[in-house]
């Protein structure tokens, strides 16, 4: 007997979102069909390689008969659903979340954060100068990856990606609980001290900037970096036979960051040491 | 930990010439260069070979085995194919008739067994890992093989650590216990397979207990992974290196290839074969004809139908023989029936085995033109070298992974110097030498290419970028084929399931360099996570898990030759003797030691290993060579 089904097809079902049909594949989120739908939901800890964390509630949506707003990353969409995705409660709580996140975390290198915050009318700063952040250095102690945990928002994405739905390698977890509770590998030591193996696929995830890139670390702390003069071009990995797919990151034709498109029959975004970092040869050019 | 610099290479930017072999390199132009290594290879018209390159793109191989069929009138043509998964291209080609894995990363992630077998997939394969962990994850059981206890090991529900070289007993013993146990798939055999009785009678004396005690893995796990693989739904059969870095490579293919046919775990989507190949486009390289023995698309060169049609395609006269395979081009450096080379990408002075000996044969070379990105210690023996581009990053093109799928490559940087690309190169050289080949860019050489690969007819760019990479065969340009190969043998009609698969009928045949009183330690080679084959590529970056070479050692041997972590000692084959500081790792076993070839400009592991080549694929022993480790003499320790 198989110990893996092998599924069988999915079936569509029809619900309403702002008043309009949607038909989604059975086991779709009322995310997938906002987005199909052309909504525009915030998102911070959702990830679509990973299976909701239900961390951040920016993505929150009402739905007619529940008591509470409902996370649309992870809730599946059920046929007759009734779905309001810009009521006032929504955008409260919205604005909310966004201020709360904002007054305590350096939103900076978030994308769309500044814009989202606009568009809510959240303001952080009603808090006043004191509200507590983590207020520490960024850690640099290695040549690959800069920690800034003044950017994290715990939301434990990476975490999973290192962990068991991707890497396996276990090098990252949550220390501490409540207000105290931060990501860190064991015994919150360097990292070249700890079981990393630096495939970078938690810094492929994270949605703050608060793991990033060494490269991109220094040319932003240089202010050089500008993503507007940056090219993105897909190959193929000069590595192994596996053939992961590469997207190199190029800024005056030297490659500063190396991604892999999510949606990769061979890499689902994920990298090895190699295929993330190994680029450095080409660009010797004495 | 010690801390050492590693070399790094540069770019090369200009052609690069000199007079005698003596004189140092001078800049040149591109003319000059181009005159030179005409005049080079216009001498030697009758004793040329061609290294392609496996990790540029099937564009540049296609056109470089046009150059050595055409230009050159040879099929001496060839790739470090031939130093890895050579073995497994000729046995899966002797059982199945096509050299390609036949499953796909996917199906792996929906089978109910897996087996690892001499294969380091966490490591070396990193990746294609994440499929095998989703399979676990999702009930999946793993079987590791392998001498040492791997991260890979380190996931499987039992590791069967046998000894180096003893990979077809343990496979003939799995074979005799699903025989005996009234598992093997007598329905499969009867109707898709030959020569069952032979092998039936081949394996019978290799009972549990005489596998164990040459194999030294306990009787029970043998029994363990012959009952779970016979028993499962799906299962795969993956391998690397393991199985063919030895003289008996392809013998070691056959004997694995037996258990899916004796179970029926093949041809079916997730069961199957999976050789992980070891180069970006080795795989490519080979189905673009950059081997000795075939043309483009797998193509038999023996095959009358298939030489005309090149031969009408090219203009050409194709001869009906096989070529030199690299092995043999070596060989015949050595007895002066070789004397030019052009190698393109590829750093033999240091990727062979008994590298020594390769560098000589390269310095008795006539003439050898080197087209590379780096000066290399192979570029540094030429008479010319000519600076190119890097395929995956700098031109157009395509490459084949292990899966079969051909996946775009494209130019993201721009070139340092003069470097050029490939193609242009080699068409720029077969123009002086009389044939004027016109490519507009690389889509044009791949529509070439189509117009003679029915395999490859399917896949136009287009395509190719539409879908994220087609799989061969893909013959048709209105649909895909299914993710596995030989589905054909499942068919119940005898003309569909076409010609049976043949059990190989493979005896054990222990290493070659056997261990004694003066070389009593087992070497076996392997790679890291974070290096890659020579160095030259993997050391342009610094990764912080990057400690340099080592001798590895279990914490048993270090205490019986007295030797300390960190400690450098003298590690002496019958070839050669190398230093090199000692690490202690406690996946090994005594009697059994590991090092990497990642750092040969700091220790030559190569100078180790034995220039013993398999028969039919030519790939050389680098899995088992006997060594001996030695104290230094206290005045020679640097501190």
């Amino acid at each position: 007997m198989t110990v893996t089904p092998l599924g069988i097809p999915r079936r569509l079902l029809e619900f309403a979102i702002d008043g309009q049909q949607a038909r989604v594949p059975e086991g779709s989120t009322i995310l997938d069909a906002c987005r199909a739908a052309g909504k525009d939901v915030p998102t911070l800890c959702e990830g679509d390689t990973l299976r909701p964390k239900n961390a951040c509630r920016v993505c929150v949506v009402e739905v007619e008969g529940s008591r509470t707003l409902v996370p649309a990353c992870s809730r599946k969409a059920e046929p007759g659903m009734v779905v309001r995705t810009g009521g006032e409660r929504v955008r409260h709580s919205r604005k909310i979340v966004l201020e709360l996140l904002a007054s305590s975390v350096d939103l900076s290198t978030t994308p769309r954060a500044a814009e989202w915050i606009k568009e809510y009318e959240a303001k952080p700063d009603r808090f006043g100068p004191g509200a507590a952040r983590v207020n520490e250095e960024p850690r640099i102690d290695n040549e690959l990856y800069a920690r800034d945990y003044g950017k994290c928002i715990l939301c434990y994405k990476c975490v999973d990606a290192c962990g068991d739905q991707w890497q396996n390698t276990f090098a990252i977890s949550v220390a501490g609980r409540g207000f105290d509770a931060r990501i860190a590998v064991e015994h919150d030591a360097p990292l070249t001290d700890s079981a990393c193996v630096y495939c970078g696929n938690c810094v492929e995830v994270c949605p703050t900037g608060a793991l990033s890139f060494k490269s991109e670390f220094d040319m932003r702390a240089a202010g050089t970096w500008d993503e507007s003069r940056q090219s993105e071009t897909t190959t193929v990995c000069a590595y192994c036979g596996v053939g992961c797919s590469l997207t190199l990151h190029v800024q005056d034709n030297e490659i500063v960051k190396v991604t892999s498109p999510h949606d990769s029959p061979v890499t689902h975004g994920n990298l090895c040491i190699k295929g993330r970092f190994g680029y450095q040869h080409v660009q010797n050019r004495g | 930990m010690r801390k050492r610099q590693q070399k790094t290479y540069t770019r090369l930017t200009h052609p690069l010439v000199r007079d005698s072999r003596d004189e140092p390199f001078r800049q040149a132009g591109w003319a000059e260069a181009l005159d030179r290594a005409a005049r080079g290879l216009e001498r030697n018209r009758d004793a040329f070979g061609m290294f392609s390159c496996a990790r540029a793109t099937n564009e540049m191989n296609y056109v470089a085995q046009k150059f050595a069929r055409v230009v050159m009138g040879t099929h001496n043509v060839d790739s470090c194919n031939r130093t890895c998964h050579a073995p497994s291209v000729a046995g899966l080609t002797a059982a199945f008739g096509s050299g390609g894995g036949t499953s796909s990363y996917e199906e792996i992630e929906h089978t109910d067994v897996i087996v690892m077998w001499g294969s380091n997939a966490r490591f070396a394969h990193p990746i294609f890992f994440q499929h095998v962990l989703k399979g676990i994850r999702g009930g999946a059981r793993m079987y590791a093989v392998d001498p040492r206890r791997t991260s890979t090991a380190e996931w499987a529900e039992s590791w069967l650590g046998l000894n180096v070289g003893t990979d077809i007993p343990m496979a003939h013993a799995i074979g005799r216990e699903i025989i005996h146990a009234g598992l093997a798939n007598e329905a499969f055999i009867e109707r898709a397979t030959s020569g069952f009785e032979e092998y039936r009678a081949l394996v019978e004396p290799w009972t549990l207990s005489l596998a164990e005690k040459v194999t030294g893995v306990p009787a029970r796990a043998i029994r363990e992974l012959a009952h779970a693989y016979a028993r499962a739904e799906r299962a795969q059969l993956c391998w690397t290196l393991g199985i063919t870095e030895h003289h008996n490579g392809t013998d070691n293919v056959r004997a694995l290839i037996n258990l899916s046919l004796l179970t029926g775990q093949v041809g079916r989507y997730g069961a199957g074969l999976q050789p992980l190949r070891g180069q970006n486009n080795v795989q490519g390289g080979g189905d673009m004809g950059a081997i000795p023995n075939r043309l483009p698309g797998f193509q038999d060169i023996l095959d009358p139908a298939t030489r005309l049609k090149f031969e009408s395609a090219w203009d050409t006269v194709i001869q009906p023989h096989y070529g030199l395979n690299l092995t043999e081009m070596f060989e015949a450096m050595e007895d002066g029936t070789l004397r030019a080379v052009y190698c393109i990408g590829e750093n033999p002075a240091q990727s062979e085995a008994d590298s020594e000996q390769a560098v000589r044969r390269l310095q008795a070379l006539d003439f050898l033109v080197v087209q590379d990105i780096f000066l290399t210690k192979t570029a540094e023996l030429a008479d010319v070298v000519l600076p190119a581009t890097a395929g995956w990053a700098e031109t157009e093109g395509t490459t084949t992974n292990s899966e079969r799928r051909v996946q775009r490559v494209r130019r993201a940087v721009t070139p340092p110097g003069e470097a050029r690309e490939d193609i242009d190169i080699i068409c720029a050289l077969a123009a002086r030498l009389g044939h004027d080949w016109k490519y507009a860019d690389a889509e044009a050489v791949w529509n070439e290419l189509r117009s003679v690969s029915p395999d490859h007819y399917g896949m136009t760019y287009d395509r190719l970028a539409e879908h994220q990479g087609i799989q061969w065969p893909c013959p048709s340009t209105e649909r895909l084929e299914p993710t596995y190969l030989h589905g054909r043998l499942w068919e119940t009609d005898p003309d569909r399931r076409g010609t049976p698969a043949p059990f190989g009928l493979v005896r054990h045949d222990p290493p070659v360099d056997l261990t004694d009183e003066t070389y009593p330690i087992r070497l076996t080679t392997g790679r890291r996570l974070d290096s890659y084959n020579t160095g030259v590529q993997s050391g342009g970056f610094a990764s912080p898990l990057r400690r340099g070479e080592y001798i590895e050692l279990c914490p048993e041997d270090a205490e019986r030759y007295g030797v300390a972590a960190g400690e450098e000692v003298r590690v002496s084959s019958r070839r050669g003797a190398v230093v090199a500081p000692v690490w202690i790792d406690t996946a090994l076993r005594p009697g059994l030691a590991f090092m990497t070839m990642h750092f040969p400009d700091e220790v030559d592991t190569n100078q180790l290993t034995i220039e013993a080549n398999c028969p039919i694929a030519g790939t050389a022993e680098f899995k088992a060579s006997a060594i001996r480790v030695e104290k230094l003499p206290v005045a020679t320790i640097v501190r």
